[in-house]
């Protein structure tokens, strides 16, 4: 497998009963690239990005995930990516140090490089005063930020963010994509999901799902020009509104969306 | 006026959730509460809905006084909560008829005003509601804040994790509503929805930061303003943060947005700084600002 291509999706498929939810999707994210990840609610971003991350199977198809195959190797993929939702992130009743050294134990690091991890990871969001407070009391903003850098604790090779900066004041925002670039630059590539279509701009390269295929796949300006488009909210209205909306499919759509 | 508010606080223990807000909204008018988590909106929208108490301050919905007319208030506004608050195990249908019931009216009486948005949820009338899609819940969510026919409108955060299709529809539904002559008041953490508001309100830590159009909001803005973009993103942003004259450094997704401490700003100075820090592919043109730069500039 080529070293710099850290996802790898070929015709992937996932069907609940006759329904398909993901239909043959297929492409590449590189090392340290910012992935957009698109899609209408129900369009099957989230039953995707499950199975890119080992927690669901898919049905046929190939896929490689931080070197190793979602079929066969999935334990191995969990271990080796960091993972971030906005839904569920931290634990609010544990605090800060405590977050970082339940996640920093989950994911195997020794006593002593939690200890460190922790002290640089405080230190890093300027967090020391509130260090031993609960995360439950903090503003949503440091509670992002902070949720980030505890997915990065065991150094994944890839980031998963499932729609991360809901909700946060603009100034925030950028804080927390000025964290993700750095990452990125370190090497660390960063896959997102968004309903943000302003921040789809932020990404290297954009995918954007209809109705569980991959309908468009390039840079945002490329995507822009090619749809003749002024932001990336106008291209995605031009490729995602369907005449029948997927809820005319009568079946229950993903909890993530 | 359709809402008028005056000097409204309100506290929670040592958390200032509102200060001192004041604004009114003309009859007819589509107002925009604009500001990220936190910020006080739902507050505000208890209050004004008669559910919470300000600390200090009056208001008035529809010329009802939110404390001692707040029975009559609550027959003659609409309000749809940012949590979905309808009952999960009564069908669709049963929601609307519930809703109308209890307002002593019929579906059938205000059925105009609410086809547009339930003829498209009316083909899953039997289905409970707590088994819809998310789409489907706000459309029935808003067709149960309309049954009793309001004056006013509130919709808090109505559009909170809907994909970019059903927000452009929505929106779409609130300026036929609007033609129809109800006033709105609608919160949103979306900036680019500010733009689709007669006027709006940005709001951050419980304070107004400025009242106005969206147009004369951005005209506001105080400086010069500019798209950057180079080869490496995270560097172009260090390097401009490092740079002694700026005056504001934003990433704006493949730019980063550039004002200058100077008034005799000249961007070729700019970009020879930018290649002395090996940066290549400079290019530094002058842009609009948006809603979102002066609520940053705002904010700061």
């Amino acid at each position: 497998m080529n070293n710099n291509k850290v996802i790898q999706v070929e015709g992937l498929t996932k069907m609940f009963g006759d329904f398909t939810a993901v239909n043959a999707i297929t492409f590449d994210v590189d090392k340290g690239e910012i992935f957009g990840f698109l899609g209408a609610n129900g369009a099957g971003k989230t039953t995707a990005m499950k199975m890119l991350i080992g927690i669901s199977n898919p049905t046929s198809g190939k896929a490689n995930v931080a070197g190793f195959d979602v079929f066969t190797h999935a334990e191995d993929i969990k271990k080796n990516i960091g993972y971030m939702s906005q839904k569920f992130a931290l634990y609010d009743d544990l605090t800060v140090k405590e977050n970082i050294t339940f996640f920093g134990g989950i994911y195997g690091l020794s006593r002593k490089r939690i200890k460190e991890k922790s002290d640089a990871l405080i230190e890093e969001l300027g967090l020391e005063k509130v260090a031993s407070q609960l995360v439950g009391s903090l503003p949503l903003g440091w509670k992002q930020k902070l949720s980030f850098s505890v997915a990065l604790i065991h150094e994944p090779k890839i980031v998963f963010l499932d729609e991360p900066t809901g909700g946060v004041d603009p100034i925030t925002r950028r804080q927390f994509w000025e964290m993700i670039y750095k990452a990125a630059n370190q090497g660390t590539t960063v896959f997102v999901t968004t309903h943000y279509m302003d921040e789809a701009e932020y990404c290297d390269r954009v995918s954007i799902m209809v109705d569980g295929k991959i309908e468009a796949l390039d840079t945002p300006k490329k995507l822009k020009e090619q749809f003749k488009a002024a932001t990336m909210n106008d291209v995605f209205l031009k490729l995602a509104r369907s005449p029948s909306p997927p809820e005319a499919s009568g079946l229950p759509k993903g909890k993530g969306e | 006026m359709s809402i008028s508010i005056k000097n409204i606080s309100k506290s929670y223990k040592s958390v200032i959730a509102l200060q001192d807000i004041s604004f009114e909204v003309k009859p007819g008018e589509l107002f925009g509460l604009i500001g990220p988590d936190g910020a006080g909106k739902t507050t505000l929208f208890r209050i004004l809905t008669t559910l919470l108490f300000a600390d200090e301050g009056i208001a008035t919905i529809a010329g009802f006084d939110v404390i001692t007319d707040y029975k009559k208030i609550r027959n003659s506004v609409g309000y749809m909560p940012g949590k979905f608050s309808l009952y999960q195990d009564l069908t669709v249908e049963e929601n609307l008829n519930f809703f109308a019931t209890i307002f002593g009216t019929t579906i059938e009486e205000n059925y105009d005003l609410i086809k547009d948005i339930y003829i498209q949820i009316e083909p899953f009338k039997n289905r409970r509601a707590g088994k819809l899609s998310g789409g489907m819940k706000q459309k029935l969510a808003l067709s149960c804040a309309l049954i009793h026919k309001p004056k006013v409108l509130f919709l808090d955060e109505p559009t909170t994790g809907v994909d970019p299709v059903s927000r452009k529809e929505f929106w779409e539904m609130l300026k036929r509503l609007q033609q129809k002559g109800i006033t709105i008041l609608v919160s949103t953490p979306y900036m680019d929805e500010a733009a689709l508001c007669d006027r709006i309100a940005l709001i951050q830590d419980g304070k107004i930061l400025e009242i106005d159009s969206p147009k004369a909001i951005v005209k506001h803005y105080p400086k010069p303003i500019y798209n950057v973009r180079t080869n490496n993103m995270y560097q172009l942003i260090n390097s401009l943060n490092d740079y002694k004259f700026n005056h504001s450094v934003y990433p704006f997704g493949e730019f980063v947005h550039y004002t200058d401490s100077r008034t005799d700003f000249n961007p070729k100075e700019l970009k020879l700084y930018l290649e002395s820090k090996n940066l290549s592919n400079i290019e530094i043109e002058k842009t609009e600002a948006t809603i979102e730069d002066t609520f940053m500039e705002l904010a700061k």
